[in-house]
């Protein structure tokens, strides 16, 4: 997403269109398109079964999504919704990330315990790297050197080298990790467990944990609630972290790790995006079937727009460029 | 060229941390015993018990913990050994204790009660993953038995909780002719009565009768003069006759217990909290849907591997106190962190109320509190526990 904002800024700013939201409904099968200026569903984009992961090439000129059911990342023409072509993706393809070089997709294979590595130019497969039980969380580092892949069952984060392709660290963090994000600065690597309730925070350089957030609120049993994803402001002031079933967005500052604050949102909200100035941020409730628009200088939610089944991700275009 | 150099030096610094990390091997054999237990005859012949319930579920829990194990130089093993009916089992627990310290038994209390007083496992750590009896949590619970299988009393609560939930305060109860009926009905009649449920009447199953044919005349007679409930709630762990009570009986009321809504530590609608990646990777296994004493063998073996990932060890001293103590937990795909009790060493853990199709509820349901951990509202909670001997962490 920061790399998506940091583009976006350099297009030139002219307002033919508003810009979008695009949220994949895990059990819809359907993209669901927010225009941002009118808070919106203008358009929903039926897809492969069961999307999930979502993410645009750096010049969106083309979405990437996760058909996780359909074992397959489709590529999709955002302005017309229709799928170009599918690229070899490793069985249930879950959660990706694209490395800076715009060239190659870090999809974790959830049931195989496999991260699959594919080049969208060539539309091939270049490598596949056994990790733990369940990949999920995939991060890469801003500099490229390092790709992440967490795993659900094994409870680590791998270390990805990706020039070889090859793991060449594993920490353990807390059970059941779902995200990983470095810092916009790469120092960072910040990784959510589910179940743990917890968020590590790691020296990039050593690996070595240097932080852990808990989180609790106010009449919700500790169990209940449940960092999954989450996405830090490229000023570097704010983490704003996913807390599932508890339904509620925590406020991290992202240079203290001191939890500032809880926005309540729909039922078990998981993954969100920022708009182009970061002034909003849109959050997928997966059980209430909604987005939440937060103000982000407020730290309020200003509205809730219906969208399909359970939505999964969510990822930003800009349009008037 | 200096990005390069960096990055180079930087990945150097990575592997050097690796390789310290993946120093310690450790080698955890964990053995499988299991005494086949005499199944009753009933009157259906749908359902096929398979031969290998509890041992896939070890058996995938010994894969999971190797593909975690492998990032930390950590290897397990399974050993099991399946016996036939009316073995004591004691010759092979001895032997198979000679060479683990962790050992899983699929057997009845009474087998259970005599394998974990052998001399040899007295420093051993086992688990009961088929035994739901009450009892052996409470005044007959033994310091090195932990258990992964919920309790009757854990399955009676739930369905409590649900009927509180529903406000179905009215209940009637059939109850089977067999020990493990008797034993289920008494739980759901104490849970009842710790949730103010009013359980008006109880009649047991006496026809014997090819159900197949006859349910439907003979059912609505035998309900017919139960007073007016809210929910049937039928004591029947084989499913012998539960299955032809349903919608047959006089009046039009939900069933619950070993039919209609049914609490188990695990059933194959169960689905959320990532529980589908679990069923699909029990399911390319074994072959077919994981059960119960499958689960509970998973959860137990699982629970070793994180007390060794975490631990670094493999003493159970340390596995057992790490594993009762604040810092454990496990994941179990039921949506909220599992932990041991450490007056009993029960798995806490949800409970989901399914039908075939779907899970109707998870319990502990929304609105039952408790002071330490709602999981605990489910079954024997502390200040009612007349278990002694199991001593919490060392």
């Amino acid at each position: 997403m920061r790399i998506v904002v940091a583009l976006a800024a350099m297009l030139s700013a002219s307002t033919a269109l508003a810009d979008e939201i695009w949220v994949s409904n895990e059990k819809d099968d359907t993209i669901s398109v927010i225009d941002i200026e009118t808070l919106e569903v203008t358009r929903t984009l039926e897809v492969g079964e069961r999307p999930r992961g979502i993410t645009f090439a750096q010049d969106h000129s083309v979405l990437y999504l996760c058909a996780s059911d359909s074992d397959t990342v489709q590529v999709i023409d955002p302005d017309t919704g229709k799928i170009l072509h599918e690229l070899p993706s490793g069985e249930d393809p879950e959660q990706f990330v694209l490395h800076p070089n715009n060239k190659h997709l870090y999809i974790a294979n959830e049931d195989d315990a496999i991260t699959t590595v594919v080049d969208v130019e060539s539309r091939k497969v270049i490598a596949q790297i056994d990790v733990g039980i369940e990949p999920e969380g995939m991060a890469v580092s801003p500099d490229g050197a390092i790709s992440i892949t967490t795993s659900e069952t094994t409870n680590m984060a791998h270390w990805i080298d990706t020039n070889t392709n090859q793991i060449v660290a594993n920490t353990l963090v807390d059970q059941r990790p779902r995200h990983a994000e470095f810092t916009l600065d790469g120092k960072e690597l910040w990784v959510s467990a589910e179940i743990g309730g917890t968020i590590s925070i790691f020296d990039v350089e050593t690996q070595a944990e240097k932080g852990k957030i808990s989180f609790e609120i106010q009449g919700v049993h500790r169990d209940r609630v449940q960092p999954v994803g989450f996405e830090m402001t490229k000023d570097g002031k704010y983490v704003f972290v996913a807390l599932g079933p508890s339904n509620h967005i925590a406020v991290v500052d992202q240079k203290t790790y001191e939890v500032l604050d809880y926005i309540l949102v729909g039922r078990r909200v998981w993954h969100m995006a920022f708009d182009r100035d970061e002034t909003k941020l849109f959050t997928t409730n997966g059980v209430s079937g909604d987005v939440t628009v937060i103000d982000v200088e407020k730290l309020e939610p200003i509205k809730t727009i219906k969208v399909g089944r359970f939505p999964w991700g969510a990822a930003f275009r800009p349009t008037n460029g | 060229m200096m990005l390069r150099l960096l990055s180079l030096c930087f990945l150097t610094s990575i592997l050097i941390v690796n390789a310290a990390a993946q120093q310690k091997k450790l080698d955890i054999p964990i053995a499988y015993l299991e005494i086949r237990q005499p199944l009753p005859p009933t009157l259906s012949n749908l359902d096929e018990i398979p031969e290998d319930v509890g041992l896939q579920g070890a058996e995938l829990a010994i894969k999971d913990n190797n593909t975690t194990g492998k990032f930390l130089g950590q290897t397990y093993s399974l050993e099991p050994v399946v016996l036939e009916e009316g073995s004591a089992g004691l010759d092979e627990a001895r032997k198979l204790l000679e060479a683990s310290s962790v050992l899983l038994v699929n057997a009845n209390a009474s087998q259970l009660q005599d394998i974990a007083q052998l001399p040899e496992a007295e420093n051993a750590i086992l688990f009961n993953v088929a035994s739901r009896d009450v009892s052996l949590r409470d005044d007959a619970c033994l310091i090195n038995v932990f258990h992964t299988i919920p309790s009757r009393a854990m399955l009676a609560d739930a369905i409590s909780q649900f009927a509180v939930k529903k406000r179905w305060a009215d209940w009637v109860l059939i109850e089977g002719a067999l020990e493990g009926d008797k034993a289920f009905a008494a739980a759901i009649e104490k849970s009842a009565k710790k949730f103010r449920i009013n359980l008006s009447e109880k009649k047991e199953w006496v026809f014997d009768a090819d159900m197949r044919r006859n349910a439907a005349q003979e059912v609505p007679l035998f309900t017919q003069d139960f007073p007016d409930h809210d929910v049937l709630i039928i004591a029947d762990e084989a499913n012998d006759f539960a299955r032809y009570v349903l919608y047959n009986t006089w009046l039009p009321r939900p069933i619950a217990g070993s039919e209609g809504i049914v609490p188990s530590a695990w059933s194959a609608s169960v689905e959320q909290h990532g529980a589908a990646q679990l069923q699909s990777r029990f399911e390319e296994l074994a072959g077919r849907k994981m059960r119960s004493i499958d689960y509970a063998a998973w959860a137990a073996i699982r629970s070793i591997g994180e007390a060794v990932t975490r631990t670094q060890s493999d003493q159970t001293g340390q596995l057992r106190d790490y594993m009762l103590s604040d810092k454990f937990q496990l994941a179990g795909f039921k949506g909220r962190p599992l932990t041991f009790r450490n007056w009993n060493g029960q798995l806490r853990q949800p409970i989901p109320l399914t039908h075939p199709g779907a899970v109707v509820a998870l319990a502990p349901l929304d609105g039952f509190l408790h002071q330490f951990n709602e999981l605990d509202t489910l079954g024997i909670d502390q200040p009612e526990s007349q278990c002694e001997k199991f001593g919490g962490a060392q």
